[in-house]
C-alpha cells in the first residue's frame, strides 16, 4: 500500500480538455494511471487520449467508478469543480490549479465539512504513488517504489527532495503535495497521519516554507504520535518579511511565520533539519542510519 | 493588493460604513477646496502612503482653520515621509486626505483576516485602539478578541455585538458598532479583501461609531473579478521592476544582492536564494517564472533580471514538473541571443524533458555553466562573480 492512492485508484480528470490537462493526461496514462473518465461541461460525448468525456462529475463517476478526481480547471471556476467532485461523493479531489481567490476557497472548505470528500491542493503538484500511479504534474521518472513518505508544500521542492534520494537508492512510498495557498484542503497533519498508519512508510520528509504555522503545529503533532523518523526542511530563511513569495501562503507577517521559528521548533520536537534543499536527501539518510538496519531496508532503487 | 486609506473609506462610504466627511487632494489648493467643502471647525490632514506608522512620522496634522490646512498640505507634499515600514528611503507624499475633524471619546481596534488556523474569515477587536495589533498581542493578548464567521451565513449579529461589548464599546453605542461590522463584513467579501484594519475605529461625545482608518489589502487572485479595485492601484506606491514582472504574470521580488536568479516553482525559488545566501552569496531577487512558461515568459523574466543593474551573474534553476526543461532551455537561448549577455550564467535543469533541455544549451554555442545540483550551481554563480571582481 501507500497513502491516499495506488495502481488500482480509478481517476477523473476534471477541465480534461484545457491544454495543461490534456498535456498532463498524456503523462499520467504513460505512467499507469487508469485515467477513466474526463469532465468538460458541453464536451460530453467526445474522446480525448481515448478516455471518455462527460459533462458532470455525477455522471462520470456513475459511468466509471471512478473515487478521485484531479482539477485542472482554471482558478475561476476551480472552486466550483471542486464542490462538484465533493457532492458526487469522490473519496479524493486533488486540485493542482493555482490562484484560486481565497474566499473561495474558504467556501469550499466549508462545504467540504461533513462530507467525506478529502481535498488535496490547491496549487499542488498532486500524488504520487511510485510506480504505481501519478496524479498530477509531477515528473514520474525521478520517483522509484521504496519506503519513504514526502509530503511538501512546494512542488519543485518535492522533486528536488525524491530525486536526491532516488539518487541515493532511497525509495518513495508516496509523494504528497498539500499546495502553497493559506486555505487547503490538506495538512501536514493529515498526511504524517496516513504515512504514519502506513506499513510500507518507514520515513518521512517533510518540506515546509515561511507562513502560517502548520509546520509548527505538525512538529508538535510529531513529537508526540509519530513513530517514525521525520526529517524536513524549510524554504524561505532569507525572505524579507511582507513579501508574498509567489506562493499565496508564503509571507512572514506580523513577525509570524519566520523559517527561523520553524526550524528551532521542528528540532526541539526531534525533527532534524537540511541547511540546504541539497542536503534533504542526505539529512534523511543520516537520521535513518541511526535506527537498526533502518537504512538498509530503505534501499530499494537498484 | 493595497490601497490607499481614503480610496478604502470611499469604499466604506459607498457600502453603509460611517467615516468622516473628506476627500483626497493632490495640491495645497485642492486641499483648501475640500476643507472648504466641510462643515467642521478641526481639520485633519493625512499623508496617503501605503506604509503604515504615518502618524508618528509625521504624517497626520491637526489644523484648526483652512489657513493651517493649506499650510499643512504645502509641507507634507512632495514631502518624503519615513515610517517604520517603508524602509530608511522612505515614500514621496503625493497624496493627501483632507477631512472633518472627530470628538474621539474612545479608540478600538477592529481587524478582519483570513486565519489560516480555522480556514475562516475571523474578525478581531481590541480596545487598545491606536496602537499596533501586533504589539497589543505580544503585551496583552487578554485584550484581544475574535470572532471566527461561517462563510456560509456571514457575520451575525449576535456575534458583532458581542465582540462590541467584549471590547467594551458603551453600551448605548453597541448596535451602531455592531451594525458598522456587518458593513465592514459585506466589503470584505464583495470586494474580495484579504485583510481589513481599522485602526483605530472611535467613538465619539455624540455616541457615534467611525472608522477613522481605513487599511484594505485585496486578494490578488480575485482582482479578476473586482475591476473598480484594480482601477485603485497606485504604481508610484510600487517597485518598478515588480510592475513590469506583474505584466508578464512572473512572481518577481527584488532583493539587495548582486546574484540574478530565474526559477520556477515558488518554493524552489526561495529554496535557490536561501542556497546562494548559504555559500556567501547574495541574491539579487525572487524569480518564479511559473508552471506554465513559454519562451517568450522566459525571455523577459531574463530582461528583468537583467534591468537590475547590481546583477553581476545569474543561475537558472529549474526542476520540470509541469515546466519542460526545453521551453527553459530554448527560452534562455533565445534571451540571451536577445540581450546579448555579458555576465556569467550558470543553468541548472532537470525534471520533465532534461535531455532536450541540456541539448538546447550544449548545441547554443553559448557560455553557459552547467550545474547539475542546485548547490553546485550556487557555488559555481557565485564563484564566477567573485572571479570578475
Amino acid at each position: 500500500m501507500a497513502v491516499f492512492v495506488d495502481k488500482n485508484t480509478k481517476v477523473i480528470v476534471q477541465g480534461i480538455t484545457g491544454s495543461t490537462a490534456l498535456f498532463h493526461t498524456k503523462q499520467m496514462l504513460e505512467y499507469g494511471t487508469q485515467i477513466v473518465a474526463g469532465v468538460t461541461p458541453g464536451k460530453g460525448g467526445q474522446e480525448v487520449e481515448g478516455v471518455p468525456v462527460f459533462n458532470t462529475v455525477e455522471e462520470a463517476q456513475k459511468e466509471t467508478g471512478a473515487t478521485v478526481s484531479v482539477v485542472y480547471v482554471p482558478a475561476p471556476f476551480a472552486a466550483d469543480s471542486i464542490m462538484e467532485a465533493a457532492d458526487a461523493e469522490l473519496d479524493l479531489v486533488i486540485c493542482i490549479t493555482e490562484h484560486i481567490p481565497v474566499l473561495d476557497m474558504v467556501k469550499v472548505v466549508r462545504y467540504l465539512e461533513g462530507k467525506n470528500t478529502r481535498l488535496i491542493g490547491p496549487n499542488c503538484p498532486g500524488v504520487i504513488t511510485a510506480d504505481e500511479t501519478k496524479i498530477g504534474i509531477m515528473p514520474g521518472y525521478i520517483h522509484k517504489k521504496g519506503h519513504v513518505g514526502v509530503v511538501s508544500r512546494s512542488g519543485t521542492l518535492t522533486y528536488e527532495a525524491v530525486h536526491q534520494l532516488t539518487q541515493e537508492g532511497v525509495g518513495q512510498t508516496s509523494a504528497v503535495g498539500i499546495g502553497g495557498d493559506p486555505v487547503n484542503g490538506t495538512n501536514f497533519i493529515d498526511v504524517l497521519k496516513e504515512f504514519n498508519e502506513d506499513p510500507e512508510t518507514y520515513a518521512v520528509v517533510m518540506i515546509g516554507e515561511i507562513g502560517g504555522t502548520a509546520e509548527e503545529e505538525a512538529a508538535e503533532w510529531v513529537r508526540d504520535n509519530m513513530t517514525k523518523p521525520v526529517v524536513g526542511f524549510i524554504g524561505g530563511q532569507t525572505a524579507p518579511p511582507g513579501k508574498r513569495m509567489g506562493h499565496a501562503g508564503a509571507i512572514i507577517s506580523g513577525g509570524k511565520g519566520t523559517a527561523d521559528e520553524k526550524i528551532r521548533i521542528m528540532n526541539e520536537c526531534g525533527i532534524e533539519t537540511a541547511a540546504t534543499p541539497s542536503e534533504i536527501g542526505e539529512t534523511l539518510i543520516e537520521r535513518i542510519k541511526k535506527e537498526d538496519g533502518l537504512y538498509e531496508k530503505c534501499l530499494t532503487v537498484k | 493588493m493595497n490601497i490607499h486609506e481614503y480610496q478604502g473609506k470611499e469604499i466604506f462610504r459607498s457600502m453603509g460604513v460611517n467615516v468622516p466627511k473628506g476627500d483626497v487632494a493632490l495640491t495645497p489648493e485642492e486641499a483648501v477646496e475640500v476643507a472648504k467643502t466641510l462643515d467642521s471647525d478641526v481639520y485633519v490632514v493625512k499623508a496617503q502612503i501605503h506604509a503604515g506608522g504615518r502618524g508618528k512620522a509625521g504624517g497626520v496634522k491637526i489644523a484648526k482653520s483652512v489657513d493651517e490646512v493649506k499650510e499643512y498640505a504645502e509641507e507634507l507634499l512632495g514631502k518624503v515621509l519615513v515610517t517604520h515600514q517603508n524602509g530608511p528611503d522612505g515614500t514621496e507624499i503625493k497624496r493627501l486626505l483632507v477631512e472633518e475633524g472627530c470628538d474621539i471619546d474612545s479608540e478600538y481596534y477592529l481587524g478582519f483576516v483570513i486565519d489560516r488556523a480555522t480556514n475562516r474569515v475571523t474578525l478581531m477587536g481590541s480596545e487598545e485602539g491606536g496602537t499596533e495589533i501586533e504589539e497589543v498581542a505580544e503585551a496583552t493578548p487578554e485584550k484581544i478578541f475574535k470572532e471566527v464567521i461561517d462563510p456560509a451565513v456571514g457575520l451575525m449579529p449576535f456575534q458583532a455585538k458581542r465582540l462590541a461589548f467584549n471590547i467594551n464599546i458603551p453600551t448605548a453605542s453597541v448596535n451602531k458598532a455592531a451594525k458598522l461590522m456587518l458593513s465592514l463584513y459585506d466589503v470584505f467579501i464583495e470586494k474580495d479583501a484579504a485583510i481589513m484594519e481599522i485602526n483605530p475605529l472611535v467613538t465619539t461625545g455624540a455616541g457615534e461609531v467611525i472608522a477613522l482608518d481605513a487599511k484594505v489589502n485585496f486578494d490578488a487572485n480575485a482582482l479578476y473579478r473586482n475591476k473598480d479595485v484594480v482601477e485603485l492601484r497606485d504604481f508610484d506606491e510600487e517597485d518598478e521592476k515588480e510592475i513590469e514582472a506583474s505584466k508578464h504574470d512572473l512572481a518577481y521580488i527584488a532583493l539587495e544582492g548582486n546574484i540574478g536568479c530565474m526559477v520556477n516553482g515558488a518554493g524552489l525559488a526561495m529554496a535557490t536564494m536561501d542556497t546562494i545566501n548559504h555559500f556567501g552569496g547574495r541574491p539579487a531577487n525572487f524569480l518564479d517564472v511559473g508552471g506554465g512558461a513559454t519562451a517568450e515568459k522566459v525571455t523577459e523574466a531574463f530582461k528583468l533580471i537583467l534591468s537590475d543593474k547590481a546583477v553581476e551573474g545569474i543561475f537558472v534553476n529549474i526542476f520540470g514538473g509541469i515546466m519542460k526543461c526545453d521551453v527553459i532551455a530554448e527560452g534562455v537561448v533565445e534571451a540571451v541571443n536577445n540581450v546579448g549577455l555579458e555576465i556569467p550564467l550558470v543553468v541548472r535543469l532537470e525534471g520533465t524533458n532534461v535531455k532536450e533541455g541540456k541539448q538546447i544549451l550544449a548545441d547554443s554555442g553559448l557560455a553557459i555553466t552547467p550545474a547539475s545540483t542546485m548547490a553546485e550551481g550556487a557555488q559555481k554563480i557565485i564563484a564566477a562573480v567573485n572571479e570578475n571582481k
